[in-house]
């Protein structure tokens, strides 16, 4: 019985840095009025994606674009395949969406079912003038119509490989992995 | 017919006998009794490595019949004793109608002699309706074939009674048996009030309840110089008042069930509505008060208080359920693994507990005892063998017993009543 | 941190993490209530009876409020809406519902024991809104989220639990949780109402109320029952009041900022007085605003993300 291990490093912390920096300026370029722009993290590493992009925004424009947190728990419909039931954790959104243009933040596409959770609960929250969608990482096997605005790499994978987007805040580097799942080969 | 047993351990207490005999047993009495008996004629009862007593006697027991069938009848309740290892059953009078009549006396002997395989006595009321006021017609309830008084089920509560009832009955020298309850301190309750039914969150019903009545009739005994025997005492403070009365030599007499002999307050953790009784299972310190109190002889009888209720009436809310627990059958097997196999119980001291002491104070004169000329029932026993209790295999209608499944070792091998083999 | 439980029949089969898993849940659920949308979809198609034998406006609509945020479908059976008034029996009862495929069963009854004995033959989930006088677990579980919310904790608080002791599911579940948690429990009432094997329980049992609220953070003050025949327990409301109710004076024993209990409907000026009722230090409001995100977490660890089991 093999041990999960990591197959490929697909980017090392210079490579994230630039694809970062690409997608804060397409989002400066596409999106005219920063003032009416809200960020929202998918817990967990969503968040800190998010947080990136906010200050890499600022430090460009000198806007300060608020970023809130969503916990999207409640909202999901793949239990099955999660196995054990998650914890779940708070919804933090001090702003309030109406009238917004809501840019959802979130580390890895994959099925687009976290996407879809994610939607249903901002519009509970509210009424937003738009939604857009950045990813880190789009890795392909879509279950439902949902696409990214901004992506910082299309990354072909196998189902069974596991993605994962490593950062600084929370694993003391950057950098992004595939990973071979435990199991027989 | 004749019956002759050969080579069981023989143990009679009423004549200190503890030894291998032979019994020959013909046209329902016991004919001979001695070491080596022969006789071709007779057919032969293998009772080696087993142990042959005096037919046991369970003076305490409901068959519900009349009024109550679907719970009991007369015939499933002797069945249920004759596999349980018992040839005569005193039946309480709780019925419905009450047994406060000659009517009914003499329904349930007629109905006994009939369809019943052991011997039932009815035992008639104290009161008529056992409303606790007014006494029954003793003297023609005698008559009619009653061998003891009680309004069990209820207490005698008002003390006036109770003495008028003791003195009355002194001219048939006939036992009033008392269940003691002062219905004001129980009012309500459904197990022993302690530990576990605060922490169950159930009412519970305080020892004093049960002493507060036995103290007054050890009282009233004394004053008035009658008997008085004690049902299903449970609690180490009537041990204490008993033993104090007997040694002033009231006439008391007092009887324990097995279940309290054995079972506590603490296995009601899951509200089994098959442990709701009433008296209810009291602490592990009652219970070994109460085992001290039968090797000593302050308690003189076990007797089941068998009190059978069907499926549905028992499978309820534990508030709403009926007390009692379905004894019978598994009465002698409990005594023998829990007390008798553990040396808390001597072997003839069971038996004293069981026959010879029973038909002392029911005076029954052929009964509980092995000689010559003495009634042909006898109860035959196997020490070592294992039973699993199962309650679907129950001769009694009803299946209320809190031991389903509970391993015992030893049980009752052969049932012998008035010269037939009525179990297996 | 799973939570690994069909039923919630009391505190007593909780572990401290257990409790701890569900305040914290709770915590998460308290943010839905405050959203313009109440709801979240994480229980959609789960059919919840409450079920409650006892009248209770209070405790029926929490449940009810909880559910329904949650997305679940719940309904609502009382005794004299029932067919108990003709006479069924609880088992059959409950045994009709489940017919209908029902997910949980919120039950109240007078009997203790009753969730434990349904549970023994019925499949849903079975959640104890009250039992006789044995246990009322979401009761103790909003206390504690409510304590935890102005204390930040439960460990080494003083709590003082004043009234009728011996009746109450409340003190019981309330006694049980705390000690879990690491309080120190103080019980104080009129002897006939307050029997000192509670003890044994992990409780400090005294008699003199002004004694046992020195230093107390939280007071929590029980409902003198009026309904039952107190007469025997205590010969009048005035003798009661006298001694056991809580008014300003007897109050200022108790820490600065101690807080106020009570699990309601509260008798002003019996157990009470109806200054403090009002007051900043009662939490009392809170208690039930607590209640439906502590409710709401109970559904969803027993329900939620949870495939239903299909019987063989």
């Amino acid at each position: 019985m093999k041990k999960e291990k990591i197959k490929a490093r697909i980017m090392d912390a210079a490579k994230i840095k630039r694809a970062f920096q690409r997608m804060a300026h397409e989002i400066i370029e596409r999106n005219r009025d920063l003032n009416n722009l809200v960020i929202v993290g998918i817990r967990t590493r969503g968040v800190f994606v998010a947080k990136r992009i906010a200050k890499l925004i600022k430090e460009s424009e000198g806007v300060d674009i608020p970023v809130g947190v969503l916990d999207i728990t409640l909202y999901r419909d793949d239990f099955s395949d999660m196995g054990e039931q998650h914890i779940v954790k708070k919804t933090e959104i001090s702003f309030a969406v109406d009238k917004k243009d809501v840019l959802l933040v979130d580390d890895v596409l994959f099925t687009g079912r976290t996407i879809r959770a994610a939607l249903d609960s901002l519009i509970d929250l509210g009424r937003p003038k738009t939604i857009q969608l950045l990813v880190f990482i789009d890795r392909g096997h879509r279950e439902l119509p949902i696409r990214a605005d901004y992506v910082g790499k299309f990354l072909p994978t196998s189902r069974r490989e596991r993605v994962k987007l490593q950062m600084d805040e929370i694993d003391k580097k950057d950098e992004v992995q595939i990973i071979e799942p435990a199991g027989i080969n | 017919m004749k019956y002759l047993i050969k080579n069981g351990r023989v143990i009679d207490p009423a004549s200190d006998t503890d030894e291998t005999l032979d019994i020959l047993i013909e046209n329902r009495k016991i004919t001979a009794v001695d070491t080596k008996i022969n006789d071709d004629t007779a057919k032969i009862v293998d009772a080696s490595r087993k142990v042959v007593a005096p037919g046991f006697i369970d003076m305490h027991v409901h068959l519900r019949e009349p009024g109550y069938e679907h719970k009991e009848t007369i015939r499933t309740g002797s069945l249920a004793a004759a596999k349980g290892g018992f040839t005569t059953i005193a039946c309480m009078p709780n019925t419905a109608p009450i047994n406060d009549n000659h009517n009914v006396t003499s329904y349930i002997r007629a109905e006994a002699k009939k369809r019943a395989v052991v011997n039932v006595l009815p035992i008639a009321s104290v009161t008529l309706g056992q409303n606790g006021e007014e006494l029954t017609e003793m003297g023609e309830l005698i008559s009619a074939g009653a061998v003891a008084f009680s309004d069990d089920g209820r207490p005698i509560v008002n003390s006036q009674v109770m003495r008028r009832a003791l003195e009355y009955a002194k001219q048939f020298e006939a036992v009033i048996i008392d269940h003691c309850e002062d219905p004001n301190l129980s009012a309500g309750g459904v197990m022993h009030e302690g530990l576990s039914s605060f922490r169950l969150g159930l009412k519970g019903i305080p020892a004093s309840s049960e002493e507060v009545m036995v103290a007054r009739d050890c009282l009233l005994a004394q004053e008035t110089d009658t008997a008085v025997h004690l049902a299903h005492v449970s609690t180490r403070g009537s041990v204490e008042i008993v033993r104090r009365a007997k040694a002033r030599h009231a006439k008391i007499t007092a009887e324990v069930t097995p279940h309290h002999l054995v079972l506590d307050d603490s296995l009601l953790e899951g509200y089994d509505t098959n442990l709701k009784v009433n008296p209810p299972l009291r602490t592990k310190a009652d219970v070994i008060s109460l085992q001290e109190a039968a090797r000593d002889g302050v308690i003189d009888v076990i007797a089941t208080d068998h009190a059978p209720h069907s499926r549905d009436e028992k499978l309820v809310e534990f508030d709403l359920a009926p007390f009692g627990i379905n004894g019978l059958e598994t009465c002698v097997s409990l005594i023998l693994d829990r007390l008798v196999h553990k040396n808390k119980l001597s072997l003839q001291r069971l038996v004293e507990m069981i026959s010879t002491a029973p038909a002392r104070i029911l005076r029954l004169e052929n009964k509980g005892q092995i000689r010559p000329g003495a009634d042909a029932d006898l109860t035959i026993l196997s020490l070592t063998q294992e039973v699993v209790v199962d309650v679907n295999k129950f001769r009694s209608r009803s299946r209320n017993s809190p031991l389903h499944g509970w391993k015992l070792k030893g049980a009752p091998a052969l049932t012998i009543v008035a010269g037939k083999i009525v179990y297996p | 941190m799973a939570f690994n439980h069909k039923h919630l029949l009391g505190i007593e089969s909780l572990s401290a993490s257990d409790i701890l898993t569900i305040l914290d849940t709770a915590e998460s659920m308290a943010e839905i209530s405050t959203r313009e949308v109440k709801k979240v979809p994480i229980l959609r198609g789960k059919t919840i009876i409450n079920l409650f034998y006892e009248a209770s406006t209070r405790t029926r609509s929490s449940f009810e409020l909880a559910a329904k945020r949650l997305s679940a479908d719940i309904s609502n059976f009382s005794k004299s809406t029932s067919s108990v008034v003709k006479g069924e029996t609880l088992k059959d009862t409950i045994q009709n519902l489940e017919a209908m495929n029902t997910d949980a069963i919120i039950i109240r009854h007078a009997s203790s024991g009753s969730p434990h004995f349904i549970s023994s033959f019925c499949s849903s989930s079975v959640i104890n809104a009250g039992d006789g006088t044995h246990e009322h677990p979401t009761q103790a579980l909003l206390d504690a989220f409510t304590i935890r919310q102005h204390k930040k904790r439960i460990e080494g608080l003083k709590v003082v639990i004043v009234g009728d002791i011996l009746h109450s599911r409340v003190a019981r579940s309330n006694l049980l949780l705390l000690n879990k948690l690491g309080a120190r429990v103080v019980l104080a009432g009129p002897p006939p109402l307050l029997p000192p094997e509670f003890q044994h329980y992990g409780a400090e049992v005294m008699y003199d109320m002004d004694r046992a609220l020195e230093g107390a953070d939280v007071v929590m003050m029980l409902r003198i029952q009026l309904e039952r025949q107190k007469r025997i327990f205590f010969p009048s409301i005035r003798e009661y009041r006298s001694l056991f109710s809580l008014n300003p004076e007897r109050f200022r024993r108790a820490k600065r900022d101690a807080i106020i209990m009570h699990p309601g409907p509260i008798n002003r000026d019996v157990e009470i007085s109806t200054e403090l009722a009002d007051s900043a230090k009662s939490v009392i409001l809170e208690q039930v605003e607590n209640g439906v995100s502590v409710r709401m977490a109970v559904l969803y660890l027993l329900l939620g993300g949870k495939e239903r089991e299909i019987p063989d």
